[in-house]
């Protein structure tokens, strides 16, 4: 067909180039032009005008000339996704991008770098992610290069429930400045509902890398990133209600315990996981704590109110089940709250010289405390809600294998239950799948993929997989995984709990597996079934000897569960091992266990 | 010894169980390892066969079963241990032992059982070991508690003839010991005793009356002091039955061939009461109760393992076989008989004082449990008796319990701790309820068809009424429940009997002697607690009524037409 301005919304002159080009194209070549269209109209969201175009592919050049290095470090997989998403934005404007996980970048490099940008979680106590410490290691090290003229920036994220809020980010921006670097735009810090704050920091990045180009030249309608933008189908913004199939508590009676083993379908839904992902589950307030709190308040549980930037709205008794965190307190919030309240106690409490009595007030307290204790009645709903945070999802370690149960997802979930200051407390999620919910209902999940807890791409690698408690959720998919893959590499399980006869979780699946082969051998730990407490660590050092073996033979080591305790004194277990076994220096040890993390040979899902 | 202690006379292949034996290297297996296993809290099903002659079972807890499958988790496994001591007698230290381990290994409470032994439940794999450790260091024993061997012998406690129970007593231990199994696998396995070279040739040396197989099947002894027939001398593979003459025991009448286990629907298997076949002295006593062992052991069924007992030895070949063959082996022969009279085969509660001028009190326990309940802390009652008594205690082939032998500077303290825990002679209950017996069947063993234990005395709370109306409350009638056809509270013998087929379900039966000298006989099949009721209700209303002077209820049943009297176990089901 030869265009004309009559029967297409080119010009005489674009019709005449487009017909002189298009009967030369290749198949290949013209099918090629016509994706590259398509994704050039879809990322832009809407139909490019002409002189915009114009426009962009100035700052293309001018960002093109540009190299940016991004860098992220996390443990769940969050940090990773923003870095894809920034990293897809650059290389639209042609800049040339690296992006790379911490511990995956060699240092040496680093002197070359003109734009960094720092993506990072913080763990635990203020600490880095596991895939983060050796790169902070070296840049707090001896051997950190000088990096005056490096342009920087960090985003980070965290929890403001934690004391030590997005420590690690702060660490990096603080280092990076010491060593020369200058600054791009300032350090963004994210509390748990990081969408916004990310999508801003993005694009206050992406607008000061073009300034500093091209003078006068803003961000264009393409580069603008939406804090929802790009993710597939269904995901942490849009999740999916998914129909729970079973849901069964896998203590037996006479336990102290409760463990929910929770099946729910996929399907439908075109979500994908491996072994090593986590769900991600929104879950609703406990009903009587909202209750509670909207009696302590004398609210109108019928009353609307606004719920977001975009006037959602909600009635209240909704919000404070569906939308809100209320279970939790942070220093932010108590200091809004002294703000909106002005109670001379609260404001006390904040003042500089009581940040030990605060720190002791925020633990397991929630909401209904502090309206209670300070008698903060009185204000207004909306104005409460607009200092509250956003309910965050939760994230448990996938318990099954897509392989054994294609459409399904299982998870592992212990219930926290309780008492504090005169009152039960409950955990938020964990006690609503416990008690509210049945198989046949719904709850939104999506899936949060975890590309630091893998298994080994070699089927032939041994692997030594250590999780006490819920901890062992992630080597039901890795054994159910290599089972239906028919994979051959030795597996060697260190479990525990309190008592081998109510808290030994999926035990019959384990004997199954012991039976048929996938599970080479596995060793458990119950604490209370005998005078001395034995933890998995014990175990470990017990099989010392072969534990050594099997990592001279390069078995891979996993661990999940608690971080504080456990993964620390499995992780000194290790090194002990490795003294003892290689008669390695305590130094040597950690040199090779840090070595063993950079190969990913040592990958842990801690919390 | 040749191989005749190996097969049996019988040509028919062994059974699996036979096999294992052999396979065993006397009674090791591959125990010491399972043991260890740390994955499941079961051992396999061959180590387990072996396990019984240790003196434990596997079980689980049968109301669990279903949930924790569902839990993802393997049964509730856990072992019944029995610990015996030959004729029920045991030392307070011995008491407070048990007492101890059962609240620290077990479930907090003890089984007295109908073979005067000790049952602890719920054990776990992990704590045996020191638990059997525990029972040995205050010397008593679980070896040969079950097992294809000589079980714990009854003995008659006999509170009233003081002299006569210390003999026969006595007695009951020499045979006992002289039977004990000799491996040292036991030493080995739970006491770390020295391992011993073991030769697959050297049978005899190792187990000089067993052999390398054992027996074909458990094999019990029971003594008697007559009138009194506790032990159901008539249940027992061997009974001796004590013949006392002026005051001192002159020797035992002897019965063979005695056994209770059954099964449902294989009329094959029957009950049997033992035949008396002679008589002979005390010192004669261990000879004859090697000989009739070595007779089972060389002619009992290793093919079915449901057709092995000694009554059914006996009653292929015939009892003149049997003393043919006992003759041979002693090379002397027994006298005849010499007379004796049973009046009952129960307890006698409360407080008797002994010839010896010491005191007992015979305590009621309601089905042999010793537990501490919401207002009745039983357990704890004894506890506090065995830190002051310098007797002994006994326990009764009816799973009561005598505290014996108390000193009379003793008697005082003991009656005022009995007065503050309330413990009970059972004199307020009916003479029904002091009379029955149940084994322990669900939710540990597994056997069990139906509740028995946990079902009695909620059914007598039933039939007692109807015993008052009819006024009977004060008559002594035996009534006995098992959740299985294995006889273990002998209710073949009861004059009332209910034996578990199917949850709620029983078959009843009626008609066994007041002393336990003739089986019962079907009267209901399979039947749930209305029919039960209202069943028993006219007979009991007629018993009430229609009775002779002294008639037993056993008697009476047969009299009035509800069944016909088995005089012999092979028209049980006739």
């Amino acid at each position: 067909m030869e265009l004309q301005v009559t029967n297409s919304p080119f010009n005489q002159e674009q019709a005449e180039v487009l017909n002189r080009l298009l009967p030369t194209l290749t198949g290949v070549q013209a099918s090629w032009l016509s994706g590259y269209l398509a994704a050039l109209h879809s990322t832009a969201g809407t139909a490019i005008p002409v002189q915009a175009n114009a426009g962009n592919a100035a700052v293309s050049e001018a960002t093109g000339s540009r190299e940016v290095t991004i860098l992220f470090g996390s443990q769940t997989g969050n940090c990773s996704g923003l870095a894809k998403k920034i990293s897809k934005k650059l290389m639209d404007q042609g800049a040339q991008v690296t992006v790379s996980s911490m511990s995956d970048f060699k240092p040496n490099s680093l002197k070359k770098v003109q734009n960094l940008l720092i993506i990072v979680s913080t763990h635990g106590e203020g600490e880095p992610p596991d895939n983060a410490i050796s790169f902070f290691e070296f840049l707090h090290g001896k051997r950190a290069p000088q990096l005056e003229g490096m342009s920087f920036s960090v985003l980070a994220l965290g929890d403001t429930s934690y004391e030590f809020f997005c420590q690690t980010g702060k660490d990096f921006d603080k280092r990076l400045e010491e060593l020369g670097g200058k600054r791009l735009v300032p350090r963004m810090d994210c509390d748990v509902d990081f969408d916004e704050p990310a999508a801003e920091w993005m694009n206050s990045v992406l607008q000061a890398l073009n300034e500093g180009n091209s003078a006068g030249n803003s961000g264009s309608q393409a580069a603008v990133i939406s804090p929802s933008e790009g993710e597939s189908d269904y995901s942490r913004t849009n999740p999916f209600q998914a129909e729970i199939l079973e849901n069964l508590n896998l203590n037996g009676r006479g336990s102290d315990r409760e463990t929910r083993h929770v099946e729910i379908s996929l399907e439908g839904s075109g979500l994908q996981y491996e072994p090593g992902d986590s769900l991600g589950i929104y879950p609703e307030n406990h009903p009587n704590l909202v209750d509670d709190l909207i009696r302590a308040m004398d609210w109108n549980p019928d009353e609307s109110i606004t719920v977001n930037k975009h006037g959602d709205m909600l009635l209240l008794r909704e919000a404070l089940l569906k939308h809100y965190e209320i279970s939790v307190l942070t220093k932010p919030l108590l200091l809004k709250a002294a703000e909106i309240s002005s109670n001379p106690q609260l404001n006390e409490l904040l003042e500089a010289g009581h940040e030990q009595e605060l720190r002791g007030y925020i633990e397991e307290r929630d909401l209904l405390d502090l309206v209670q204790d300070y008698s903060l009645k009185g204000i207004p709903a909306q104005s409460f809600a607009d200092i509250l945070r956003k309910l965050p999802a939760r994230l448990y370690s996938i318990a099954s294998s897509s392989k054994a149960f294609p459409d399904e997802v299982h998870v592992t979930v212990r219930s926290v239950r309780y008492d504090a200051y005169g009152r039960d407390r409950y955990g938020v999620c964990s006690v609503q799948l416990a008690e509210r919910l049945q198989s046949g209902d719904s709850l939104p999940v999506y899936i949060q993929h975890n590309p630091n807890f893998k298994l080994p791409v070699n089927p032939d690698t041994p692997i030594i997989m250590i999780g006490p408690g819920t901890g062992v959720a992630p080597f039901r998919a890795f054994l159910g995984d290599r089972e239906e893959s028919g994979a051959e590499g030795k597996t060697w399980l260190f479990y525990g709990d309190q008592h081998f006869s109510t808290d030994f979780l999926y035990q019959t699946e384990w004997q199954r597996w012991l039976k048929d082969g996938v599970l080479s051998r596995m060793d458990v730990a119950f604490s209370r079934d005998t005078d001395k407490k034995v933890y998995v660590q014990h175990r470990m050092l017990e099989q010392s000897r072969e534990l050594y073996e099997w990592l001279q033979e390069g078995a891979c080591v996993y661990v999940c569960g608690d971080e504080k305790k456990m993964a620390h004194d499995v992780h000194a277990t290790l090194a002990a091992i490795l003294e003892q076994e290689g008669g390695l220096s305590p130094e040597a040890a950690a040199e090779y266990l840090l070595q063993m993390q950079q190969e990913k040979r040592y990958q842990r899902d801690v919390y | 010894m040749s191989e005749n202690n190996l097969l049996s006379k019988n040509s028919a292949p062994h059974s699996d169980v036979e096999e294992i034996k052999i396979r065993s290297n006397y009674l090791r297996g591959s125990l010491t390892d399972t043991l260890k296993d740390p994955i499941t809290g079961s051992i396999p099903e061959d180590d387990n066969r072996l396990m019984k002659h240790h003196g434990s079972y596997m079980q689980d807890d049968r109301d669990l079963r279903n949930e924790r499958q569902k839990q993802k988790l393997e049964p509730a496994y856990q072992f019944m241990l029995r610990v015996r001591a030959s004729g029920g007698v045991v030392t307070p230290e011995q008491w407070l032992m048990m007492d101890r381990i059962a609240h620290h290994y077990a479930n907090g409470t003890i089984r007295l059982t109908t073979r005067q032994s000790f049952q602890l439940h719920g054990v776990l794999k992990w704590n045996l070991k020191n638990t059997i450790r525990e029972v040995n260091e205050a010397l008593l024993t679980t070896l040969a508690a079950c097992g294809d061997v000589n079980r714990n012998v009854m003995c008659n406690p006999n509170p009233h003839q003081s002299e006569i129970h210390t003999e026969v007593y006595d007695w009951a231990c020499h045979v006992s010991e002289h039977l004990d199994p000799k491996t040292t696998a036991y030493h080995e396995i739970w006491l770390d005793g020295e391992k011993v070279a073991s030769s697959e040739n050297d049978g005899e040396e190792q187990e000089p009356i067993y052999g390398r197989v054992y027996l074909p099947r458990k094999f019990k002894i029971g003594i008697a002091v007559p009138p009194s027939n506790d032990v159901d001398v008539y249940s027992q593979d061997l009974g001796f039955i004590a013949i006392v003459e002026n005051g001192r025991l002159a020797g035992f009448n002897i019965s063979v061939g005695g056994g209770m286990g059954m099964t449902h629907g294989d009329p094959k298997t029957y009950p049997q009461v033992s035949k008396v076949i002679g008589f002979c002295t005390p010192e004669q006593m261990i000879d004859v109760a090697e000989k009739t062992v070595t007779i089972q052991r060389d002619y009992g069924d290793r093919a079915v393992r449901k057709h092995a007992r000694f009554k059914y030895t006996i009653d292929d070949r015939g009892i003149g076989w049997f003393t043919d063959e006992l003759t041979l082996r002693l090379g002397w022969k027994l006298e005849e008989p010499r007379p004796f009279q049973f009046h009952d085969n129960g307890d006698r509660y409360g407080w008797v004082k002994g010839s010896n001028g010491k005191w007992h009190f015979t305590l009621f326990i309601q089905s042999g449990r010793v537990k501490d309940e919401e207002g009745y802390e039983l357990m704890t009652g004894l506890r506090e008796i065995a830190k002051e008594h310098t007797g002994d205690f006994r326990l009764t082939p009816n799973q009561n319990l005598i505290i014996a032998n108390i000193s009379p500077q003793k008697k005082k303290k003991i009656e005022s701790l009995i007065e503050q825990y309330h413990l009970t002679d059972g004199a307020h209950y009916s003479s029904l309820r002091r009379n029955s017996m149940a084994c322990v069947s669900l939710p540990t063993c597994g056997l069990a068809m139906a509740e028995s234990e946990r079902y009695l005395p909620s059914l007598l709370d039933k039939i007692e009424p109807m015993l008052e109306k009819a006024g009977l409350q004060e008559k002594d009638i035996v009534i006995r429940m098992t959740g299985c056809p294995n006889g273990c509270a002998r209710p073949m013998l009861a004059e009332l009997a209910f034996i578990g087929k199917a949850p709620g379900k029983y078959n009843m039966y009626l008609g066994g002697g007041f002393a336990g000298n003739r089986l019962n006989r079907l009267f209901k099949e399979n039947i749930g607690e209305a029919e039960i009721l209202d069943s028993l209700g006219p007979i009991i209303a007629r018993y009430g009524t229609e009775r002779e002077t002294g008639e037993h209820f056993g008697d009476f049943v047969i009299r009035a037409g509800y069944v016909q009297e088995v005089r012999d176990g092979q028209e049980f089901h006739a």
